[in-house]
């Protein structure tokens, strides 16, 4: 039996020799008299909602649960060795950020890399600030909070040196993993001085010399390989279904097919014949709201996770289905249009659209489709926990390890002290995995076993058929142009199931964050502009995937551009770049988004010249308006999406049979700094592959209230020949003294946009319904 | 009991025949390298190479295991192609969140062991059993192309 992989135990130590680190070894007492004092830990405890409501509103990070920490003794830790640990608290999920996080450290610490090694945090956000791996914001929440811990502990390694050689602070000087003295030329290695360092206090935060960005070694350079890919490459890597521990217990569960459903009755006798399989346990499930909890359903408990799955093909189940039961995508489908074809509520409102419209040359209206979507992370959900002593301990794949800690304890009626949640790698994560309910169900079943561990591992099936999926929605989008073709009147009615459903069953609009997705937010010059949201109600657990409610927007708002370019005899590059308009820095506020990503208006703006550039960009790399053979088209789209712009200009080539096939994709982004830029570009070229995947294939459909498809025959995504030929990411140079964009979602939205508008170039078939699928086969 | 010879080693298992290897790689003898995806053979995470073919673990009962020589992730880098590809993977950054690579870089062993200069049609043929979620398929191409223009270093 292998351990699970190293995680932290309260004190970070060595796994090889088990040895305390030294830095970590200080008293907790030596921060909190030194940081702690400076109101640093106070931002990181928050405050209860009531009181948030009254104080001035709170952004960026010091918006998040338990805002952010910035202490080197919750993440360094310095080895008499000489090999510094770094922790990471954010989840990696193929985003990097178990390479870019502890880079940042490293950088301002002068560690040398080569004797960096990487610990994942336990769920603990008292301790590290928040950690939950969503929203594209680990980096630009974190490169602030991680300069600042690097750029402590070598401020404490050069005040131990110069104390050991009792020279003034002034004269000496970290550089890569050694402490030096200019005037004698004298040399001590960080390991040597780690014991020494440990005994100072934590120098506080306004006295810390930051590097200037000219100094850094690793950020922004892009020259260290992944941390965890070896490990990967050679199969060692540990995921949460990777998972093993002594006298473990494998569980699969049968759960209810129907959002809301539960156990009528069900027969486990010829479940308990089937060999390996241990004991059959019922999870209770809870009413809608869904919220984080399991669906609950029947588990099948064996001795290797082949016969659960045989045990629950034995299962005799009658389900009660209850209100969701009729749920079926093409009358819902239906329903949202009709719905998009009347008035619903106001959310932004200038000029007089009905007017501008009636005094309108031309007027033209469309309406767009975005069905269900599945993360299908191609690691399933996974979860392992046990109980020992009145403590549970679990592992996991998780986005959000301290919603998986406090709703575990909740469950087990344990306080959140004496429940432990491990971050393993995430095989995928996508939005999936920010929902704790599948380590809930293990630790529920471990309490059932009599606290055995038990590893609960999803099937591809119960992922498609029990995710929390991406809304379904119809965009209709109306506008009015002069005689010149210039837009002067513009309606987009959105309606898709909010998120919130899975929250409060009552909530039948978007969410001001999903509105601020791309719908609200545009800054067109149009001098009339409504948005309208009627309702929508949800009938199964909508989530969060990657880019949320910038899909269905964008594909909506961008592809509609690109039909009044169309409309208007117009150059859809240039009429996208005129509706843009002028360089200008926009309040949010003004344009009717409250929300901005969550980030302060005055220094997340939305800038047009940015979003200008990234077009321009794009079009420029991609040769823009070049000859191309018969069946081949460029398409553009931009998106503004998680405080980052991106373009993308798709090549796309159709064949006589109807075929479609994607030469090359031309993306420029502008996400301010990059920290690590083949991270980003790489971030880039995956986002492009998932949205030519969602645009051409991929689609979840209810029928009697149950999800169609069963695994990837049904429920298909892109694979090697479906991918682009060439992916070319255009990096915008940015500045690390401004504000930081988010990486791994916004590019996604363009994609589908930037590739229907190319089709429209190649073949002139304008798609307004996703997937593609077979639309432009030839019969 | 079955017998399997897995990496160079025979191993008896007490599962019945008709499990398939993938389960009893991963938990009956504790190799996780190879990855469940589907179950249905339709996502290649769980490839390995019987007697040096690539084969999906989560459809290949041990009984028909059992009559070959299985190799997974952990030993391909015993081999020069599999040892040159994992090492193009690292080089390039193929991986994201990695999960499905094994299998991806087990389909590219078989595939360059094969073909030591694929085209891009023969690297979209061999390697389209894989799906990465993530989509690193450019940078896999990427990856096999390098590979067979170094050709696999000793």
């Amino acid at each position: 039996m292998s351990a699970p992989r190293d995680s932290m135990t309260s004190v970070p130590r060595d796994a090889s020799s088990d040895r305390p680190l030294l830095l970590a070894n200080v008293s907790r007492r030596t921060f909190l008299t030194g940081v702690g004092a400076l109101g640093g830990f106070v931002l990181a405890v928050g405050f209860p909602a009531a009181l948030r409501a009254a104080d001035p509103p709170k952004y960026g990070r010091d918006g998040m649960p338990d805002g952010w920490v910035d202490d080197p003794l919750a993440f360094v830790a310095i080895g008499e060795d000489g090999t510094v640990t770094i922790v990471c608290h954010r989840s990696e999920m193929g985003q990097g950020v178990r390479t870019g996080m502890p880079m940042i450290v490293a950088d301002e610490l002068e560690a040398d890399w080569k004797r960096v090694r990487v610990a994942q945090a336990p769920g603990d956000q008292k301790r590290f600030g928040n950690q939950d791996t969503d929203g594209s914001r680990s980096t630009r929440h974190f490169f602030e909070p991680m300069r600042r811990c690097g750029a402590a502990a070598r401020a404490m390694l050069e005040t131990a040196a110069a104390t050991r050689w009792n020279v003034p602070v002034g004269e000496v000087e970290a550089q890569n993993h050694e402490v030096v003295h200019r005037a004698s030329g004298r040399r001590v290695g960080y390991g040597a001085l780690a014991k020494d360092a440990a005994k100072l206090p934590v120098p506080p935060r306004e006295t810390l010399r930051l590097k200037d960005p000219s100094r850094f070694r690793y950020i922004g350079k892009g020259q260290l390989k992944l941390v965890d890919g070896p490990n990967i490459a050679s199969g060692k890597a540990q995921y949460g279904i990777d998972t093993r521990l002594p006298g473990m217990l494998y569980a699969v569960v049968a759960r209810p097919p129907v959002y809301g459903g539960k156990v009528a009755k069900y027969d486990a006798a010829q479940a308990l014949k089937v060999p390996g399989v241990v004991r059959v346990v019922e999870i209770e499930g809870s009413p809608p709201p869904a919220e984080f909890n399991p669906l609950g359903g029947v588990a099948v408990v064996g001795r290797n996770t082949w016969a659960a799955i045989k045990g629950r093909e034995a299962l005799k189940i009658e389900w009660a289905d209850g209100p969701n039961r009729e749920y079926d995508s093409a009358a819902f489908k239906a329903t949202l249009e009709a719905s998009a074809r009347k008035p619903g509520k106001v959310v932004r409102n200038e000029g007089d659209v009905d007017a501008a419209m009636a005094s309108a040359a031309r007027r033209l209206d469309a309406e767009y489709y975005v069905p269900h979507l599945a993360h299908v992370t191609m690691e399933p959900p996974a979860a392992t926990a046990r109980i020992v002593n009145g403590k549970c301990e679990a592992w996991g794949c998780i986005q959000s390890p301290q919603a998986a800690r406090d709703r575990i304890a909740k469950r087990l009626g344990l306080s959140a002290e004496n429940v432990k949640v491990n971050v393993t790698l995430l095989g995928g994560g996508f939005g999936r995995k920010s929902k704790p309910d599948f380590m809930i169900e293990a630790a529920v079943l471990s309490k059932a076993m009599g606290g055995a561990p038990v590893k609960v591992t999803w099937t591809r099936e119960d992922d498609l058929h029990n995710s929390y999926y991406h809304t379904v929605s119809v965009e209709r989008l109306e506008a009015g142009l002069d005689a010149g073709g210039k837009p002067v009147a513009w309606l987009h009615r959105t309606v898709a199931p909010s998120i919130m459903s899975t929250f409060n069953p009552e909530a039948k609009n978007e969410a001001p964050f999903e509105l601020g997705m791309t719908a609200i937010n545009i800054p067109f010059m149009i001098p009339n502009v409504r948005i309208e949201n009627p309702e929508a109600t949800a009938h199964t657990r909508i989530g969060w995937f990657r880019s949320v409610s910038n899909i269905p927007h964008a594909f909506a708002v961008q592809s509609f551009v690109a039909e009044l370019a169309a409309a208007a005899g117009r150059d859809p590059k240039d009429f996208l770049l005129e509706l843009i308009g002028p360089a200008r820095r926009i309040d949010p506020r003004t344009l009717g988004d409250t929300w901005n990503h969550g980030e302060d208006p005055e220094k997340y703006p939305v800038d047009t010249g940015r979003m200008r550039r990234v077009v321009e960009t794009a079009a420029r790399e991609a040769g823009w308006g070049k000859a191309l053979p018969k069946g081949r088209g460029q398409g553009v789209a931009v998106a503004y999406s998680f405080v980052t712009y991106v373009a993308a200009v798709v090549e796309a080539a159709v064949n006589e049979k109807g075929e479609l096939s994607i030469p090359r994709v031309d993306i420029a982004v502008d996400c301010g700094a990059q920290i690590n830029p083949d991270r980003v570009r790489s971030q880039l070229e995956g986002a492009c592959v998932m949205g030519v995947s969602l645009a051409t294939k991929e689609e979840i459909s209810f029928k009697a209230g149950r999800v169609v498809q069963d695994n990837y025959n049904a429920y298909e995504v892109a694979r090697m020949a479906q991918a682009p030929g060439e992916i070319r990411v255009h990096l915008i140079p940015g500045d690390f003294n401004a504000p930081l964009g988010g990486v791994g979602e916004p590019g996604v939205p363009p994609i589908a946009p930037a590739l229907c508008n190319a089709i429209f170039a190649a073949t002139g078939k304008r798609i307004r319904r996703l997937p593609i699928r077979d639309q432009l086969m030839k019969a | 009991m079955v017998t399997l010879h897995v990496n160079g080693k025979a191993q008896q298992v007490d599962v019945p025949p008709e499990t398939p290897l993938l389960w009893v790689l991963r938990d009956v003898l504790g190799m996780t390298g190879t990855k469940f995806g589907c179950g249905m053979a339709l996502c290649g995470a769980c490839t390995v190479h019987l007697d040096g073919r690539p084969t999906r673990a989560c459809i290949t009962p041990i009984s028909a295991a059992a009559q070959g020589k299985v190799t997974t992730i952990e030993a391909i880098g015993g081999d020069q192609v599999g040892k040159a590809v994992q090492a193009a993977w690292v080089d390039l950054g193929v991986p994201h969140c990695g999960y499905c690579q094994a299998g991806q870089i087990m389909s590219a062993t078989a595939l360059l062991q094969q073909n030591p200069k694929p085209t891009d049609a023969d690297i979209d043929s061999a390697m389209s059993g894989n799906i990465c979620r993530c989509g690193t398929y450019t940078r896999i191409r990427a990856a096999i192309h390098r590979v067979a223009q170094k050709g696999a270093t000793k």
